[in-house]
C-alpha cells in the first residue's frame, strides 16, 4: 500500500474510534457535561489530561523548534513541564476542594464580584481563541499534506469530528476520547522515535540514545553534531546563545502560562477527590514527560542527519524526500553562487580555504522535522500514515478542551451565574451546545483564513494566562487579605501591559521585534512574566486600601484549604 | 446568603492553622528544589555545568538538565508532594474518606 492509502487506512480507523467512544459517553446533566460527573480516574484523568495539553504545537512543531535553536530551546521543554508543579503544588488541588465547574466560577465567587467573573470570562475566551485556532490550522495543515485535500476541506473534516464528540459528549465525550488521542499519539511520536534511535545511535530508547556514541564509531553524537555545526558556522548546538534575563523570562512565562490555561485546571474539576487531583497532576506530567523527552531526542537525530545527507552535497543527488518537501515550499534552495552544492551554513560563514564569506542558500521549516523524519529515515509507508493520525490526535483532543471552556464561560459563567440566573438545567445544556457549536465553527473559520498571527498566539495564549488567571487564583487561595478590589486591579494591569506589549511588537511596530528595543530585553514570548509580576504588585497595593473579604468569603477560603469534604463537584443552590 | 461553609473556630481553627502552616513549609521546600534544577542548573549554571559530563554519555551536565533531567525531577517533585500531602492531612486529620 502507498503512503495515502495507509494514512487514509489509520486516520479512517483513529476517527471512527473517536466517534464511537463519544456516542457511548453522551452527557445528560451539566454535571456529566462541564466535569465529566466528577469520577474520572486519577490515571485517566492524567491520560486526558496529557491529550487536552499537548497540542498540533507540541507534537508537529516542537522537535524541529529545538533542532534549530539547540540549547536555548530548553526555554519550551522545561516551560511546559515544570508549570504543572505550580499546578499541583498551588492551585489543583484548592480548586478540586473548591469544586465548581469552571475557572471565572472561582474567581467570580472568591472575590464576590460579577466584574471580577466578568473579567475571568473575557481572559478565558481570548486565551482559549487564539489557542484553538492553531489547533484548527494545524489539523488542516496535515490533511493537506497527507491525505492531498485542500485546508479547508481537512478543517471542515476535523471539526465534524470535534464535533460529534464535543458537542454531544462534553466533558464526559472528551475525556474518553482524549485517552484514545492520548495513546494514538504517542504511540505515533514512539515508533519513529525508536526507529531512529536504533539507526543512528544503536539504542532502542531515544532518551539514551541522544547520550550515547554514532552507531559504528567512539564518537557521541551530540559531538558529532558540535563539530558539524562548528564546521558550517553554525554556533555550538549544546550550548547557550540567548542572555540568561530572557531564558528565565521566558522560561518562567510558559511554566506560569501553563498553569493557569483555563482548558488544564477545569480537567482537575473531573476527578472524585482533592488527593486524586493532586496525584493526577503526577500522572499527567508523566504522560507527558514520554512525548517531552523524547522530542530532544529526535531533534539530535534528525539534525544530525539533516546536516550530513545536505550539507555541501550536489543538489542533483537529493533524495526523493527532499524533492516532495521542495514541492510544498517547506523546504526551499536557491543556489546562489551556482555551483550545484547545496550551501548549508550559518551566518557569516567563511569558506577555510579561499577566504570567501558564503551565504547560506537553504531555507528547512522546523515543522519538517516529526513529518518528514520517517521519511528521511526510510521507515515504512505505514509510520507516514501514523505519524499523520498522531498529529491529527494531537490538535484534536487540544481543540475540544478549548471548545469545552469557550462553551462553559457562555453558557454556566455568562448565562447561568451572570445574565439568566434562572435558566433551567435543560436550558443550560442546550446553551453549553450550541456555544460549543458556535466556536467550533468560528475556530474553524480562523484556521481556515488565519488572520496572519496564529503563529504569534503562543505568546499570547501563555503571556495571558501568566499575567491574568495564575495570580489571581494563586492570591485567592493563599492570601486570606486578598479583596475583590485588589485582584480586578492585578488582573486588569496584568492583562492590558501583556496584551499591549505583544500587540506593540506583533501587530503595531513587527520592524521594532528585535532583542535591542525590548524592555529589560525581554521578548514577547517572555513578559507574560513581567505582567505577572505587576498584577502581584498591583493587586498587594491596592488591596490594602480597602477592607479585607467578607467573613464568608474568608470561610470559603479556609474550606479551600482542607482536602475533607470535597464532594462531587457541583451547582451552586440559586436562593 | 449564599450556601458555603461556615468559619472553623477554637480547636478546629488551631488545627486548621497548624496543617496550613506546615503545608506552605512542604510547598517552600519542593519549590525550591523545583527553581534549583530549572532555573538554575537548566539556565543560570547551564555554561559552568556544561565543563563537566554524565560519565560514559555524550551529555554535558547543563544540557542534560536542560533538555532531560529538569523534566524528569518535576515528576518526582510532583509525586514526592503527593506523599507528604498524603502523610500531613492524616496527621491533621483532614484526609478524605
Amino acid at each position: 500500500m502507498d503512503v495515502q492509502a495507509w494514512t487514509t487506512l489509520i486516520v479512517g480507523l483513529t476517527f471512527a474510534l473517536y466517534i464511537g467512544i463519544a456516542v457511548r459517553t453522551r452527557a445528560g446533566t451539566t454535571g456529566e457535561f462541564y466535569v465529566a460527573g466528577g469520577g474520572v480516574h486519577p490515571v485517566t484523568n492524567g491520560m486526558a489530561t496529557a491529550a487536552d495539553w499537548m497540542s498540533a504545537a507540541s507534537f508537529i512543531s516542537m522537535a524541529g523548534i529545538i533542532s534549530f535553536t539547540g540549547l536555548d530551546a530548553s526555554v519550551y521543554l522545561m516551560g511546559w513541564t515544570g508549570g504543572y508543579v505550580l499546578l499541583a503544588l498551588l492551585l489543583a488541588p484548592y480548586l478540586r476542594k473548591f469544586g465548581r465547574f469552571t475557572v471565572p466560577d472561582f474567581v467570580g465567587d472568591r472575590y464576590d464580584s460579577r466584574t471580577a467573573r466578568l473579567v475571568a470570562v473575557v481572559a478565558a475566551l481570548f486565551v482559549s481563541f487564539t489557542y484553538v485556532a492553531g489547533q484548527m490550522r494545524g489539523v488542516g495543515v496535515v490533511f493537506g499534506r497527507f491525505l492531498g485535500v485542500d485546508v479547508e476541506t481537512g478543517v471542515m473534516l476535523g471539526m465534524l469530528v470535534v464535533f460529534v464528540y464535543a458537542v454531544l459528549g462534553g466533558m464526559k465525550g472528551i475525556t474518553y476520547t482524549q485517552v484514545a488521542q492520548y495513546c494514538v499519539l504517542i504511540f505515533a511520536y514512539l515508533v519513529p522515535a525508536i526507529f531512529i534511535s536504533l539507526y543512528v545511535a544503536g539504542h532502542a530508547v531515544p532518551q539514551l540514545g541522544l547520550g550515547s556514541t554514532v552507531s559504528g564509531t567512539s564518537t557521541f553524537l551530540l559531538d558529532r553534531l558540535d563539530g558539524l555545526h562548528t564546521e558550517l558556522g553554525f554556533p555550538l548546538y549544546t550550548e547557550r546563545g540567548a542572555p540568561l534575563i530572557e531564558l528565565v523570562a521566558a522560561t518562567l512565562a510558559l511554566m506560569v502560562g501553563t498553569a493557569g490555561l483555563p482548558h488544564v485546571i477545569i480537567r482537575f474539576y473531573t476527578v472524585p477527590r482533592v488527593r486524586d487531583a493532586r496525584l493526577s497532576a503526577g500522572w499527567a506530567l508523566l504522560f507527558i514527560a514520554i512525548l517531552y523527552t523524547t522530542a530532544p531526542a529526535i531533534a539530535v537525530f534528525s539534525r544530525t542527519n539533516l546536516l550530513q545527507t545536505v550539507a555541501g552535497q550536489p543538489y542533483a543527488d537529493m533524495p526523493e524526500w527532499f524533492k516532495r518537501w521542495e514541492s510544498t515550499k517547506l523546504i526551499r534552495f536557491e543556489d546562489k553562487n551556482g555551483d550545484g552544492l547545496i550551501q548549508y551554513v550559518g551566518p557569516g560563514f567563511v569558506d577555510a580555504a579561499t577566504g570567501v564569506a558564503v551565504a547560506n542558500e537553504l531555507h528547512v521549516d522546523k515543522d519538517i522535522m516529526v513529518l518528514a523524519n520517517p521519511e528521511i529515515a526510510g521507515l515504512p509507508n505505514w509510520v507516514i500514515g501514523l505519524v499523520a493520525a498522531g498529529g491529527l490526535a494531537a490538535a484534536l483532543s487540544t481543540a475540544a478542551g478549548l471548545l469545552l471552556v469557550i462553551s462553559t464561560s457562555i453558557s454556566h459563567d455568562l448565562l447561568k451565574r451572570t445574565f439568566m440566573p434562572r435558566i433551567t438545567e435543560r436550558g443550560e445544556l442546550w446553551a453549553a451546545r450550541i456555544a460549543a457549536a458556535g466556536g467550533g465553527v468560528i475556530a474553524g473559520w480562523l484556521g481556515i483564513d488565519p488572520p496572519g498571527f496564529v503563529s504569534e498566539v503562543v505568546a499570547f495564549a501563555f503571556g495571558l494566562a501568566a499575567a491574568s488567571f495564575f495570580p489571581a487564583i494563586f492570591m485567592g487561595i493563599f492570601s486570606r487579605r486578598m479583596n475583590s478590589q485588589g485582584a480586578i486591579a492585578g488582573m486588569v494591569t496584568g492583562l492590558v501591559f501583556t496584551a499591549a506589549y505583544i500587540a506593540w511588537f506583533k501587530f503595531v511596530h513587527p520592524e521594532l521585534d528585535t532583542r535591542e528595543h525590548y524592555l529589560f530585553g525581554i521578548s514577547p514570548i517572555g513578559i507574560g512574566s513581567v505582567g505577572m509580576a505587576l498584577n502581584f504588585a498591583v493587586a498587594l497595593a491596592v488591596s490594602r486600601f480597602f477592607p479585607p473579604p467578607p467573613a464568608h468569603i474568608q470561610a470559603l477560603v479556609s474550606s479551600v484549604r482542607t482536602p475533607r469534604g470535597a464532594g462531587e463537584a457541583h451547582e451552586i443552590s440559586v436562593p | 446568603m449564599p450556601e458555603g461553609p461556615s468559619a472553623p473556630r477554637g480547636d478546629e481553627a488551631a488545627r486548621l492553622a497548624a496543617y496550613w502552616r506546615a503545608n506552605v513549609r512542604t510547598l517552600a521546600v519542593l519549590l525550591v528544589l523545583w527553581f534549583a534544577v530549572s532555573f538554575g542548573c537548566g539556565i543560570l549554571l547551564v555554561d559552568q555545568l556544561n565543563a563537566y559530563r554524565i560519565p560514559g554519555t555524550g551529555f554535558k551536565l547543563g544540557f542534560w538538565f536542560a533538555q532531560q533531567g529538569a523534566i524528569y525531577a518535576f515528576i518526582a517533585l510532583i509525586f514526592a508532594y503527593v506523599a507528604a500531602m498524603n502523610r500531613l492531612d492524616k496527621k491533621f486529620g483532614f484526609d478524605e474518606v
